[in-house]
Order: structure tokens, then C-alpha cells, then sequence
């Protein structure tokens, strides 16, 4: 493969596409897909066969596409015909009525506008091909400029090039924690080792997250793409994609993708005439949050129990098989290839002054546009409450949004006008995560909240360390009693201990960070777990005494201090 | 011969000592007589923080690093005992005793646990926490030695032992976070275990009662680790 | 060890699935036949069932390493819908990893299952966006249907209900997997009807 090929099937692909006078997309993201959006495809196609051959066969000048996702989930399944209908809550009957549409005027009665903010308000850069090129197809994604990054980098560019522009670019890790990313690949790239990996953490397992998924299953060639010129500046030639067993759409897709750009000569040995090999194979996640630790997926990889292990040392000196590893997340990797082709100071001009870029987010809670979003970093949480998400569902009053997952917190209405980026995120005593964002409304008791992300944590933790093992058992245990209204002020007091021993003895973030949610919602909504503990009442009417009851097994005065019978021996040997 | 490179001089609690560039914080703190509570840090076994009573201040570090794996580092000022350590490591006993049902007086081990030691070291004598008293097995089934999880601390020395010096594996954990058991094969009785060799180390490196022989008087069930520092010298010759 | 062994292991292990096959077809082209010589070493399944193959075949693509114990585990529970301790033992043996750690991997990870399953599966998201939006009010549903909670299955083995961590379709929350398709914005009158359905149905 040369860049000239490349060219002829981008070529070869438009041609085939000019072919068609008129284009129906539609939705085949797993939202959509749960809203029947193959049942919509299967009708278009009978409808656009029926029509062709009604006409006396031919050539056929409408097509049917399959495309990822086109962000709105909350009205799938979507479809768009041509370039400026959008269509949703579509159904197989309405196929004939969409078809006819063609060229001609919109069916009013399903019409999903397209200028308001939802869609006006975005920066697609990591979105760029979602929704308008088919995932299971090379071809369109080099028909979109795919892999011409890759092809620049190869042949134009040094691996230390390629890290230098990174770094200009200001990208910061989008898995959480938001290392900066050309740092990370610089120490891979010096550390010493015969043979390196890159590996792409796609284990999204932030409950209410889905931009990883949506990215996998609308363009995974993208995420190949960014793991590849990872792979040449770094100086890797083994790669694995850590995806949740939970994704089977994004599972199928991914498997494809590898096939294909096996099969044209993108992954494989001596890519595109280079010296450079890269093997790619995917590893499938079991069902445990701790694997998106990068130390814990090393060890599933590895086929072991995903337990972190102390660091350093890190994995970028000592990593998958004890060799340097390079481990992004599915964003950061899906962000690389504009990078290269638009330079790292084009992507440094988007966002805030530390947080370069834009940022997925998955819109979901009491929202009217649930949905995947990208926006430029520094957007404030009020545009993407108020406009973006088109205010709150039902005529609710916002109470708050939640971002980062069991590692984050909750963020009430003062911040409403904070810029979103890591170091406000920090300082309100939340994080950026992976990008989940739920939005609450009155109807949310916040103690609950904090209840049941420590029922997360408590479930999730792999239990190798005593402080996140016992302490978020502990934790839950007095949140139970609290939103069971049978708390006290001592149990907050607890609380607060278990919080602080959990955050600075914890072996790896996840209990570092389990308390996060415990202790913003002590901070915003403090009063909520007065009205528990003092008063005995929950004031958005969530917690009941049944909320399953234990009450009964417990001894008499649980409360007071126990002392230990330690018996009377000395003890043994230190 | 040992390179100067290799040699790191360092502070322990203001004191300065040097140590070779592969030793944890905790070797030189053994080697000096600093005493660093530990319970999951056997010498001998690999190092695997888990318990985290080791963690030490070290400065310039936002975090507290456990000393069991962590290298010394050429200048490096470490800080074994301030108040806010002794806090963080009572609630981690605490932890531990409300997690299970220890209960010392009718202990096969008592006046020989690690854990009875610790408490009475760092001055516990009640738990603020509330205890979890799960209903938990004693395994029998083995000729010459029992598990009793109520016990178990699940420090890991036993899977760790079983793995790196005896070879068999017979030991690993099963389920996770607080469910989390030790296990021997396919969570069947130790006594038929297809791999237990019967050596008896795990026994001897379990740091409470959740492993011990069979009919020795509490006073007899002395746990001897001379094995451990000998078999591991003894294969760093042969390596 | 066999001549095919021995290359294939000093191949990386991500290629051995595709060059035992290259060989294979090469030996088989030159002799006529393939060249089946059973490893005196290696476990034989524990039953003559078919699906056993499609394990080993996981196995070799994984190079028959202790590394390959996630994915060849995984395949056992979509061919035969749970791990029981004879499929442990076998993978366990074939990959040469101890029995202790085989059943502390299918333990430590939720998705792998010790118990057969029921006729159907029931999955519940019980993600943060599920949970707001009425995930609980879906599990009082079932267990007043079923009398079962996640994890459990129903005492006639029609029905398995599990929770989700989150299944990512957040934007139709609350989510739930009837079997393999995905239904968002469920009510609970919408699971009790599909319930009632897989009740009455005789497979």
C-alpha cells in the first residue's frame, strides 16, 4: 500500500458513490439498533428495490447506508435522507413515505430538526465520520481521508516528529485522569525493551458512559488508525484492543476492521513498504470495572484476575509480558489521526488554556437530547444542560449533573456556568472521567446516589488492598442505613474517616476515587443528608425504611465501640 | 562486585543510611531496626502492597508509598511514623478485625499472630467500625492441616508461597472484593486437592490462625519460617 | 513434541493460530492426508461433543498458553452457556495453568457463569442513567413476576436474570436484553408483558 493506492480506493470509492443520485442513512449504533433500526433498514431496502423494479430495473440511483452513530439516541432509530433531512423515531412503516421523500419535499411528521443547539453547538473532531460513513466498510473511511495520517506519518515523518506534533497538541489522555499524552508516548518511546505494545483500553466501564462504544462501533478504523502511528512512534509492533465483552456491536466491528486493514496491508508486516510491523488482535473484558485500571487490564490481557499491582513501576517501562507499554483509551487514539493531519497547533487552538481540544461526552439523565456530544473543551455545564441537552425532561428542576462516573461526583446548579475542563472539574471536587454525563433532576435523592455508587464501588473492587476491600463495605453499609433513615450524625462523621483513609491508602484509583461521590455530595448537598439523619426523611421521597432490609439480623446497639479480644498472649514474630 | 552506581544513600526518619539500588524502603528499615508495621510483606515472597500498614511518607510524593515496594532512590527523605500514619494504619487493623470473626482467646494462634501483635503494638484495644461477622467455613478435610476463613486475611502469603517456592499453585483467590476467598484447585476440600504436595509452608507463613496444624496446642502451633530465607538463597546461588 | 509443535512455539504466539494452519494445509498438500498425531501431552476433551473443537480452536489461536486462559474460557460459555469444573479442568490443563488460578479467573470476572443458565436471559441495566430513570422499579417487577433477583435463575430453569454495569445505552434508559436484543425505555408493564410471553411459550 503507497499513497497512491490509497488514493485509487478513495478514488474507486467516491466514484461509486457519485453513482447514486440520492443517499438514506441509516442509524446502525447500538442505541438505534435497540430501537429496531434494522427492521427501518430491511424496509427501506424492500421499498427501494420495489420502486427500482417498478420502473423497469436499471441502474439504481438511491442508497441505503449503514452509518454509525448520529449522536441523538433519545430519538432513534434516526435516519437521514440526502444531506439535510433528518428523520426520527422512524418505523418499518415508514419507509414508503421516506423513500418517496427522495429529492423531493421532507415528510414533516418525523423530521428531527437540525438547527438547534444540539447539533450547532458541537465540534466534531473524534465525531468527524460518525453518522456519515458505513463502520463495516475501509473503503468509506478512506474515501473520508482515513489513513492518510498514517500514510504521512510513515512517510514524511520521524516517530519523534509524530510525538513532538502530540505534544504541541496539547492532548491529554481522555480516559480519566488526563495525562498528557505526547509525555506518555515520549517515555515509551526512550524506554528501553526489545520488544513494546500499544494497547487501547476500550473497557468503558463507567456506568452511564458510551463514547468509547459509540467511537468503536460508528469508526473503529479511526482508533486502528491512531493506534498505528502510536505503534511507529513509539516503536511497537503488538497491539491489543481491550474491549468489553458487553459491546458486541463494537466487538463485530472492530473484528471486521482488523480483517480489512489486514487484508489491504495496513496492519501486518512491513506496513505500507516501511519497516514497520504492527499486529493487532482484540482481547475481550469479562465484566469487571477494576480492568480499566491500566495495570489491572494488563493482568487480564495476561489472562489473570484483574488485580493492579503497585506502581511504579509504570507500564510504560514495564508493562504487558514486562515490556514497555503504551496504553491509551479509545478517544485519545480516535483524536491522533486529525492531529496529524491538521498539526498539532490546529488542535491546540480548540478548548482552554490546559484543556486542549474537545471532548466526547455521553448526555444521559434527565435531559430532553440524550445522546453522544462533542464539544470543544471550556463549553460551560448550563450550554450543555440548557442547550445542548435542550433543557430538562418533563419541565424538571436541575438538581445536578454527575460526571465521571463512580470516580467523579455531583455537581449542583452554582457551577452551572463553570467553563467544563479538567482543573475546574478537579477544583469542584468531581473529575472529567471518561466522559459520562448525567444530569438529575429534583426527583433524585443525592444520598441514594452516593449509596449507589458505593454499592458500585463495594461490588467492583477487586479486593486485594484492606482499605477498598473492607472500607468500601463499610462505606455502603452506613449509606444503606442512612438512606434506610436510620442513620446519625456519627455515621457521617464515619463517613468522612472512611472517605479520607479510602482516598490516601487505596492501592489503585479506584479506591482512591470511590469516595469522590460521597464526599461531593456531603459538600453540595449536605443538607439532604441532614434531613436523613436528623429528621429521618428523605426530601425527594426516594429512600423508604424497605430499601432491602436488613434491619432485623443486626445486633442490638451495632454502634458502639467493640472491644477486641486480642486473649492474653504476647503476640508473634515481626 | 558491587558498582558505586548501584549504592543509594537515603534519610529514613533523619537518619541517613545507604542501601544496594534493588532494595525496598522496607529491607532498609528491616536491616536498621526501624519498625514498619506490615502484614502482607513476607520476606522471601514477592512484595505485593496490599495491605497498605506499610505506607510511608516520602517526600516529594503526593501520595504515601507502601515501603515494601518501593526502591530506594538516590535522596530520597522518608518518614515511617507521623500521627496521620499510626491513624491510617489503627483503621486498617480495625478494618481487619471487623471483617472477619477474630477472636483471639480461642485462637489456635494466639500469642503468635501477626495481627494480635499489631494491635497491641499500635494500641488498639476497640473497633469503631462495625463488625461484618460473616458466616465463613473451617475446611478439615486435610490429613495433617485446617483453613479456617474466619481467620483469613487474605494477605495472600499462602498463594504466594504455594506459587513461588513450592511450585505447586495449589492456593489462589476465588470471587473478588470483600467475597474474596482462598481457595485450593477448583475450590474443592484441601484435603482433595490433586496438587497440594502436603509441604506445609503455607501453613507456616500464615500470619494468623486461618492456617494451622492439626492437634498442636496452642502453645505448639509455633509457625517457623527458617525455610523461606534458606530455599531462596539457596535457589539465587543455583540461578 | 511433534514437528509442529515445535515451530509453532517458537513463533510469537499471535501467529501461531495462522501458521499451524499454513503448515497444516502444506503437510496435508505434500501427503494427501492431515497429518493428526494426537500430543500425548495434551488433555483430551471431557466429552465427545463437537463444540469441544471449536475450544481447542480457541486454544491453539491462543497458542495453547496460560495466556490464553480469558479467551478460551470465554469461548467455552458461548458454546455451552456456562463453565462447569470438567471445562475447567480441561482448559486448565491444555493451557498448563494451575486449577486454583482457572477458578479464580471465572470467579473474579461476573460475565463468566459456574450454573447453567436459564431457557432465556434477562438483563437489567443497572448503570447510573438506568438506576435515575427507573432501573429499580424494573428489578421489584421481575422479583415480583419471578421471585428472583439478579444472579439468580427461576426454579423451572426458564429464566435467568442478571444486572448490567452499564450496557452503554444510557440515552433509552432503562435499558434491558431480552435474550440478545437490546429494548430501551422499558417500563415495568413492558417487562411484565415480555415475561408473560416467555412463561406461555413452550420450547
Amino acid at each position: 500500500m503507497s499513497p497512491e493506492e490509497l488514493e485509487q480506493i478513495a478514488e474507486a470509492e467516491r466514484e461509486r458513490q457519485a453513482k447514486f443520485k440520492h443517499r438514506i442513512k441509516v442509524c446502525m449504533a447500538a442505541g438505534c439498533v435497540s430501537c429496531q433500526s434494522e427492521g427501518v433498514k430491511a424496509a427501506l431496502d424492500k421499498e427501494v428495490a420495489a420502486r427500482q423494479a417498478a420502473a423497469g430495473g436499471g441502474e439504481c440511483d438511491c442508497e441505503v447506508k449503514c452509518v454509525g452513530c448520529m449522536g441523538l439516541c433519545a430519538g432513534g432509530p434516526l435516519v437521514a435522507v440526502g444531506d439535510s433531512a433528518l428523520y426520527q423515531h422512524v418505523t418499518p412503516e415508514d419507509a414508503p413515505a421516506l423513500v418517496e421523500s427522495v429529492g423531493g419535499a421532507p415528510v414533516s411528521r418525523l423530521v428531527c430538526p437540525t438547527d438547534v443547539p444540539f447539533f450547532q453547538k458541537q465540534k466534531k473532531v473524534v465525531l468527524e465520520n460518525c453518522g456519515n460513513i458505513d463502520p463495516e466498510r475501509i473503503e468509506d473511511y478512506i474515501a473520508a481521508g482515513g489513513y492518510t495520517s498514517l500514510m504521512q506519518a510513515l512517510g514524511d515523518m520521524t516517530p519523534l516528529q509524530v510525538i513532538s506534533e502530540i505534544t504541541r497538541s496539547g492532548l491529554r489522555g481522555r480516559g480519566g485522569a488526563g495525562y498528557p499524552t505526547g509525555l506518555k508516548w515520549s517515555t515509551v518511546s526512550k524506554a528501553p525493551g526489545e520488544k513494546k505494545y500499544v494497547v487501547c483500553n476500550a473497557d468503558e466501564g463507567d456506568p452511564g458512559a458510551f463514547m468509547d462504544r459509540s467511537v468503536l462501533e460508528s469508526d473503529p478504523h479511526r482508533v486502528l488508525e491512531g493506534m498505528l502511528i502510536a505503534a511507529f512512534a513509539v516503536g511497537a509492533n503488538e497491539g491489543y484492543i481491550y474491549v468489553r465483552a458487553e459491546y458486541p456491536l463494537a466487538i463485530k466491528r472492530l473484528r471486521i476492521a482488523i480483517k480489512q486493514a489486514e487484508r489491504l496491508g495496513l496492519l501486518g508486516n512491513n506496513i505500507c513498504g516501511s519497516r514497520m510491523s504492527f499486529h493487532l488482535d482484540l482481547r475481550l473484558g469479562a465484566g469487571a470495572f477494576v480492568c480499566g485500571e491500566e495495570t489491572a487490564l494488563l493482568a487480564s490481557i495476561e489472562g489473570r484476575r484483574g488485580i493492579p499491582r503497585p506502581r511504579p513501576p509504570y507500564p510504560a517501562m514495564e508493562g504487558l509480558f514486562g515490556q514497555p507499554t503504551l496504553i491509551n483509551n479509545v478517544e485519545t487514539f480516535a483524536s491522533i489521526a486529525p492531529i496529524i493531519r491538521h498539526g498539532g497547533e490546529w488542535y491546540a487552538q480548540i478548548g482552554t488554556e490546559k484543556s486542549k481540544g474537545t471532548k466526547v461526552f455521553a448526555l444521559a439523565g434527565s435531559v430532553n437530547n440524550t445522546g453522544l456530544v462533542e464539544v470543544a473543551m471550556g463549553t460551560t455545564l448550563r450550554e450543555m444542560v440548557y442547550e445542548i441537552g435542550g433543557g430538562m425532561a418533563e419541565g424538571r428542576q436541575f438538581k445536578a449533573v454527575q460526571t465521571g462516573g463512580p470516580s467523579g461526583g455531583c455537581l449542583p446548579a452554582q457551577f452551572l456556568d463553570m467553563p467544563v475542563d479538567y482543573e475546574n472539574l478537579a477544583r469542584a471536587g468531581s473529575i472529567m472521567g471518561s466522559g459520562g454525563m448525567i444530569v438529575m433532576d429534583d426527583t433524585a435523592c443525592m444520598v441514594d446516589v452516593a449509596r449507589f455508587f458505593m454499592d458500585f464501588c463495594m461490588g467492583e473492587s477487586c479486593g486485594k488492598c484492606v482499605p477498598c476491600r473492607v472500607g468500601t463495605y463499610h462505606m455502603h453499609g452506613l449509606l444503606k442505613k442512612i438512606t434506610q433513615r436510620r442513620g446519625s450524625t456519627a455515621d457521617i462523621t464515619q463517613l468522612e474517616e472512611l472517605s479520607d483513609l479510602l482516598k490516601n491508602t487505596s492501592l489503585c484509583g479506584l479506591g482512591q476515587s470511590a469516595p469522590n461521590p460521597v464526599l461531593s455530595t456531603l459538600r453540595y448537598f449536605a443538607e439532604e443528608y441532614k434531613a436523613h439523619v436528623e429528621e429521618h426523611r428523605c426530601p425527594a421521597g426516594v429512600c423508604n425504611s424497605e430499601n432491602g432490609d436488613d434491619a432485623a439480623n443486626e445486633p442490638p446497639n451495632p454502634d458502639a465501640p467493640v472491644a477486641i479480644d486480642l486473649g492474653s498472649g504476647k503476640g508473634g514474630d515481626q | 562486585m558491587i558498582r558505586a552506581s548501584t549504592i543509594k544513600t537515603l534519610k529514613i526518619d533523619d537518619r541517613d543510611f545507604s542501601a544496594r539500588h534493588d532494595e525496598t524502603i522496607l529491607d532498609v528499615a528491616r536491616q536498621n531496626g526501624i519498625f514498619i508495621p506490615k502484614i502482607c510483606d513476607l520476606k522471601g515472597l514477592s512484595p505485593v502492597g496490599a495491605c497498605r500498614l506499610c505506607l510511608v511518607e516520602v517526600k516529594g510524593s503526593n501520595r504515601l508509598l507502601p515501603a515494601c515496594s518501593t526502591l530506594v532512590e538516590e535522596g530520597m527523605e522518608v518518614t515511617t511514623t507521623t500521627e496521620r500514619l499510626q491513624r491510617y494504619r489503627r483503621n486498617i487493623l480495625e478494618l481487619l478485625f471487623t471483617e472477619r470473626n477474630h477472636v483471639c482467646s480461642v485462637c489456635v494462634s494466639n500469642g503468635h499472630c501477626e495481627l494480635q501483635t499489631l494491635a497491641q503494638k499500635l494500641d488498639i484495644t476497640h473497633v469503631h467500625f462495625r463488625y461484618r461477622y460473616p458466616n465463613l467455613d473451617v475446611d478439615a478435610s486435610h490429613d495433617r492441616f485446617s483453613v479456617d476463613h474466619n481467620r483469613c486475611i487474605l494477605c495472600s502469603r499462602c498463594v504466594r508461597v504455594c506459587d513461588e517456592i513450592e511450585g505447586a499453585h495449589t492456593w489462589d483467590f476465588m470471587g473478588r472484593g470483600i467475597e474474596s476467598l482462598v481457595i485450593t484447585d477448583l475450590a474443592e476440600p484441601w484435603g482433595t486437592s490433586e496438587t497440594c504436595t502436603g509441604c506445609g509452608k503455607c501453613v507456616h507463613v500464615c500470619p494468623t490462625g486461618a492456617l494451622f496444624e492439626k492437634g498442636k496446642s496452642v502453645a505448639e502451633m509455633l509457625k517457623r519460617r527458617e525455610f523461606l530465607p534458606y530455599l531462596t538463597q539457596m535457589r539465587e546461588e543455583h540461578s | 513434541m511433534s514437528f509442529v509443535t515445535a515451530v509453532v512455539c517458537a513463533q510469537s504466539q499471535h501467529f501461531a493460530g495462522e501458521f499451524h494452519k499454513l503448515l497444516l494445509t502444506a503437510l496435508a498438500a505434500k501427503e494427501g492426508k492431515l497429518p493428526v498425531t494426537p500430543d500425548p501431552n495434551r488433555p483430551a476433551p471431557p466429552s465427545a461433543d463437537k463444540r469441544w473443537k471449536l475450544v481447542e480452536a480457541t486454544m491453539r489461536r491462543m497458542g495453547n498458553s496460560p495466556r490464553g486462559l480469558i479467551e478460551s474460557l470465554h469461548t467455552v460459555q458461548e458454546v455451552f452457556g456456562y463453565l462447569d469444573l470438567d471445562a475447567l479442568r480441561f482448559v486448565a490443563r491444555a493451557l498448563r495453568v494451575p486449577l486454583s488460578r482457572a477458578y479464580g479467573v471465572a470467579t473474579f470476572y461476573h460475565f463468566f457463569s459456574l450454573r447453567p443458565p436459564g431457557e432465556h436471559t434477562c438483563v437489567v441495566c443497572i448503570g447510573t442513567a438506568c438506576y435515575i430513570k427507573g432501573a429499580p422499579q424494573l428489578l421489584a417487577a421481575i422479583k415480583q413476576e419471578l421471585g428472583v433477583v439478579p444472579g439468580q435463575t427461576t426454579a423451572d430453569g426458564k429464566v435467568s436474570v442478571l444486572g448490567a454495569r452499564c450496557l452503554g445505552s444510557c440515552g433509552l434508559a432503562p435499558a434491558v436484553v431480552y435474550d440478545r436484543d437490546v429494548a430501551g425505555k422499558v417500563t415495568p408493564q413492558a417487562l411484565r408483558d415480555h415475561l408473560a410471553k416467555w412463561k406461555s411459550h413452550v420450547s
